[in-house]
């Protein structure tokens, strides 16, 4: 027996001592090969994720960017943040995956497979922000339960597909269609295939905008396994979960659609505002539409030192769900004086747009640089945290970062 | 073959089962020493991790972690990783601070549309534990900024 068969037999010996029984054919493993229930799902190489991405959860995958993570100007998929609320699908067959359409409001049931939806219709291709509805639910007081999202729940990445008006015309709605549901193959939690992790969707107005798209690209690519593929709803501006994954059907209802997570206070805020930590009732909750305006300062690194004289080149992205962002400014001094950035004009409709700025810092010292966006309406960002809900939806709190001057 | 060689392949049989035994030993107490090391000093089994969300709650309670779940060691412990962390991980859970009003109302969400069981004479302990360990720090309407790591920004 030679050293390597020696400490090949050995080490087989303590993993069937961890693993709790005999190691069938375990002789025969590869060399290098670690059993699956030893294996730890490194979630960074599984997703394709870079290593500075922040778990949030591994069951269901919540994964979030960083501030500096986002700097590009089109979010490749590394920086993607991961939004799941079951498990995302096993057995994806894309030759054989059906789209179908239903629902009260349809004129006739229609089935699609993949290769008629990207041959029958034409192709669009638009750069969409998507922000998760509890993107800054973590700075919430009292604190608001679920996934605790600092400010990295948002991506604009550039999206392939055909536009869902051009479906909806060619199975044909009815003129009572209030709202478009979506169901996934996805599975619950609780593995049970009765229930739906998520099924929510928008109202038919939003379905029939030019940049609602039916997605099987995204960045020129397949959409990624765990961003949706083969095939997703993408409704830019909006809380990202109406952008749905994985879909293999849509309902065209003669209702608001009641699917899950579309009632209680599932992405739902109170419909007049209230006071932290008041109790709401169900019937007077509204369902989140367009999120607010925001921004976010992606270059520097908060924790930066620059030397004195020195001046601070800075830049990030803002975005206002339907509206256009009118207006960027910064503050060195804790709101007490604004000075504007440049702003770039969006790509196109629901996309980011980009900022910069030069700026001097008078002396030594601690700053913290504020950046604060304003809307095609007027309405800006606050420097607090907007108006308390239970479960802590749309903190557009104006984003920050600390510089020191030495 | 000759008596000699018996004796020589008898020996080297001892030996190595000796070797066995030795390198299993070695092995088992290497692993002990890794958990216990674990405990002292970390949540995470996986140092390649970066979780700033569970630095900052260990660093705020000086609590200690039990290293498999992930979880507080506190009394209750053991019937809330039975019962939380069959259908999601217990992130899901340590990420969150309640009142026990909060965790018996999402308890019940979770009874009535996400298929969980009646807690049965465990729900008591279950709530117990997790107000205690996970109950709400008033955090303002705004907190300071924290800065994980200054650095000379060139340009």
């Amino acid at each position: 027996m030679n050293r390597r068969k020696f400490v090949k037999k050995t080490t087989l010996v303590a993993m069937t001592g961890i693993v709790g029984c005999d190691i069938v054919f375990g002789s025969v493993m590869p060399e290098g090969y670690q059993p699956l229930s030893l294996q730890d799902p490194d979630p960074f190489k599984l997703f394709d994720k870079d290593r500075e991405m922040v778990v949030l959860n591994d069951k269901p995958w919540n994964m979030e960017a960083q501030a500096h993570l986002l700097d590009d100007k089109i979010t490749p998929s590394k920086y993607m943040f991961i939004r799941n609320n079951g498990l995302i699908p096993e057995d994806i067959d894309v030759e054989n995956w059906v789209l179908t359409v239903d629902g009260e409001s349809v004129k006739q049931n229609k089935s699609y497979s993949l290769q008629d939806l990207k041959s029958k219709f034409r192709h669009h291709t638009y750069q969409l922000t998507l922000e998760c509805g509890g993107n800054g639910r973590s700075e919430f007081n009292p604190p608001a339960k679920g996934n605790q999202w600092t400010i990295g729940a948002v991506s604009s990445a550039e999206w392939t597909g055909v536009r869902l008006k051009d479906i909806l015309e060619d199975v044909g709605i009815k003129d009572d269609a209030v709202y478009l549901g979506y169901h996934a193959a996805d599975l619950h939690l609780s593995r049970n295939p009765e229930k739906e992790p998520i099924s929510r969707g928008v109202p038919i107005a939003k379905a029939m905008q030019d940049e609602t798209l039916l997605a099987f690209t995204m960045n020129g690519e397949d959409i990624p396994l765990v961003h949706g593929h083969p095939l997703r709803l993408v409704a830019g501006g909006w809380p990202a979960s109406a952008s749905g994954k994985w879909i293999n059907r849509l309902s065209i209802r003669n209702i608001v659609h009641n699917g899950a997570k579309m009632g209680g206070s599932s992405y739902r805020i109170p419909c007049d505002p209230v006071a932290p930590g008041e109790k709401v009732p169900d019937e007077d909750m509204c369902i989140i539409e367009s999120m607010p305006v925001k921004s976010l300062i992606t270059y520097p690194k908060s924790g930066a030192m620059v030397s004195e004289g020195k001046k601070l080149n800075i830049r990030g992205h803002a975005w206002a769900g339907e509206l256009e962002v009118k207006k960027m400014e910064y503050s060195i001094d804790f709101g007490s004086t604004w000075k504007t950035c440049i702003l770039e004009k969006p790509t196109n409709r629901l996309a980011w747009q980009h900022f910069s700025v030069n700026i001097d810092l008078p002396k030594k010292g601690y700053y913290e640089i504020w950046a604060r966006a304003t809307d095609s309406k007027g309405v800006s960002q606050p420097m607090l945290l907007p108006g308390w809900n239970p479960k802590g939806y749309l903190n557009n709190a104006c984003h920050r970062i600390a510089v020191k001057v030495v | 073959m000759g008596n000699a060689h018996k004796t020589y392949r008898k020996r080297a049989r001892r030996l190595y089962r000796i070797l066995i035994v030795v390198s299993v030993l070695a092995l088992i107490t290497a692993i002990g020493a890794f958990y216990f090391y674990e405990d002292g000093n970390g949540p995470k089994g996986n140092p390649e991790y970066s979780d700033p969300l569970e630095a900052r709650e260990v660093g705020q309670m000086e609590k200690s972690i039990d290293s498999v779940s992930g979880f507080i060691q506190a009394p209750g412990l053991q019937e809330t990783i039975t019962n939380c962390t069959t259908c999601h991980s217990a992130q899901l859970v340590t990420q969150n601070r309640m009142t026990k009003e909060g965790w018996l109302s999402t308890i019940r969400w979770m009874q009535k549309t996400q298929n969980l069981w009646d807690l049965g004479e465990n729900e008591p302990i279950i709530l117990e534990y997790l107000a205690t360990n996970y109950a709400p720090e008033e955090k303002g309407r705004r907190e300071n900024l924290e800065v994980v790591e200054w650095y000379v920004l060139e340009e």
